[in-house]
């Protein structure tokens, strides 16, 4: 096995294993993804960067689909928590 | 000429790879895209800390390992022009210039609205097997996964090795089109092979037919599902549901490129000759975008896009009859599973049809087009593009999704600027 991957979300700190997605980075702390236009809660449906239901803020570009993004080492990520 | 190439495949799943492999053993200079970090496609996606099966590193390795190919993850299409595709990846925008194109884009999940379906937790079946894949946490969680199709199994399996607790896999199709489905599989034996190999794993896991999961409900959250089965309803306490209807083609950038196209049920594929040509002169499509046809005729079809584009009529022939052959499964598949009317009738007035701009059904009603739509509503128009409520739509017999326009992804300001004379000959 590699090195784990350390990354912060929301400013908390995470390791996880080389290769794993943003969205399962986020989902492993169980923190939420992003509100809807109206306010509801919404969370990967598709996995495959589709449906847009998982984006998220990533080292400062927002709109980041966080199912397509493997993580990087220091990766500074916002969900609209 | 910079980022040219006689060759450009568009999606790195079983087919592209194929392609790019075939043109660049008759000496062509391959680019080969895909929006994904990995090459591989959804069926051959590779999982953390695992590696793959032998077919999958053997179909990678011989596009990827081919000096020939230039493999460039990450690069999605935004738009196109005669000759040339703009290009998004991590570093910016730019034209890919080529003399012939291979469309390989794939296919994705038919998502069907049911009331519940926008709560966290509720992902396609197809989905969850690509969450998991990428290490979505599942040890432990409890999971039902619903709809239609062989990939109901295959997310199970992925599922259970996960550590998920599987809860049952219910099937929208009747037990008796499945026995004779499975009565047919003798044909393939390779297919046969799969799904036993598929069932042992799923060993005590309840598989029930003619079962259709009809509301998701929760707090914040999904925390239980209401199956509607032939010994009448029934609900189940779960942490997740994984739920698909099969698959539809990701035909957005043929349409942008004016291919043609056929209607393959209530949904769109592209029109192509034996050769893998479009209706357009140097663009040819391959597998799950030509119909939804399972792996093996992806590989065909792509071995065969990339033979023709490269100018060998001959190699191109010589698969045309395996391709037959697979595409033959493709149909049975179709026959077999094809949709009880009971699952286009699950939406109910208030239940969010386009997601990313949360219309409900009822804003619908007395609309004939996507474009009427649209104008009164905001229907289709959020980030999705309407990939997800298009493909509903279409299915639910409303109104089909119309034509692909630039960009065609949200694409950076930046990208649109890219300037189109980097790609062009001298």
């Amino acid at each position: 096995m590699s090195a784990p991957v350390r990354l912060q979300i929301n400013g908390h700190g995470v390791e996880v294993p080389p290769g794993t997605s943003v969205a399962a980075a986020i989902a492993r702390l169980g923190l939420p993804f992003r509100r809807s236009v109206q306010g509801h809660w919404r969370a990967p449906l598709c996995g495959i960067g589709v449906c847009f239901e998982c984006r998220v803020r990533i080292d400062g570009l927002a709109q980041q689909r966080a199912c397509m993004l493997p993580v990087r080492e220091g990766m500074q990520v916002w969900t609209d928590a | 000429m910079r980022d040219g190439y006689d060759v450009l495949v568009v999606g790195a799943g079983p087919a592209g790879l194929a392609a790019a492999a075939a043109a660049a053993g008759h000496g062509a200079r391959v680019g080969l895209i895909d929006a994904q970090a990995g090459a591989g496609g959804q069926v051959w996606r590779r999982e953390v800390a695992r590696t793959g099966p032998a077919l999958a590193r053997r179909g990678i390795a011989a596009a990827l390992g081919h000096p020939g190919v230039a493999w460039l993850p990450q690069t999605q299409v935004v738009g196109a022009e005669a000759g040339a595709l703009l290009v998004e990846d991590p570093q910016g925008g730019r034209w890919l210039g080529y003399r012939a194109l291979v469309l390989a884009a794939g296919a994705r999940e038919l998502l069907l609205p049911f009331p519940g379906w926008t709560l966290p937790g509720v992902t396609g079946a197809g989905g969850l097997q690509a969450l998991a894949k990428q290490g979505w946490p599942l040890r432990g969680c409890r999971v039902v996964i619903a709809g239609s199709g062989p990939l109901l199994l295959a997310a199970a399996v992925t599922a259970r090795r996960h550590g998920a607790e599987l809860l049952g896999v219910y099937e929208q199709a009747g037990g008796e089109h499945l026995r004779r489905f499975a009565r047919g599989l003798w044909r393939w034996p390779g297919k046969a092979a799969q799904a036993a190999w598929m069932r042992a794993r799923l060993a005590g896991v309840p598989y029930r037919c003619g079962s259709v999961v009809r509301r998701a409900s929760g707090e914040a959250r999904v925390q239980a599902v209401e199956v509607d089965g032939p010994h009448g309803l029934q609900r189940i306490a779960c942490d997740l549901l994984a739920v698909g209807y099969g698959l539809l083609p990701n035909v957005e950038l043929a349409r942008l490129l004016g291919c043609a196209l056929r209607q393959s049920g209530a949904h769109p594929c592209v029109d192509t000759d034996s050769r893998q040509r479009t209706s357009v002169e140097g663009i040819y499509a391959a597998g799950e975008l030509c119909g939804i046809g399972g792996r093996d005729s992806a590989r065909l079809e792509g071995a065969i896009a990339g033979h023709a584009a490269a100018g060998d009529d001959a190699g191109a022939a010589r698969l045309q009859r395996p391709r037959r052959h697979a595409r033959r499964f493709a149909e049975r598949l179709d026959r077999h599973f094809a949709l009880d009317p009971r699952v286009r009738a699950l939406a109910e007035a208030d239940t969010v049809i386009c997601r990313c701009e949360d219309v409900p059904l009822s804003a619908l009603d007395g609309h004939a087009d996507a474009r009427s739509a649209r104008l009164a509503t905001r229907c289709g128009m959020g980030a999705c593009q309407g990939r997800i409520c298009g493909g509903a739509l279409a299915e639910l017999g409303r109104f089909p999704r119309d034509g692909s326009r630039p960009p065609l992804f949200p694409a950076r300001l930046s990208t649109l600027a890219a300037d189109p004379v980097s790609f062009r000959d001298p």
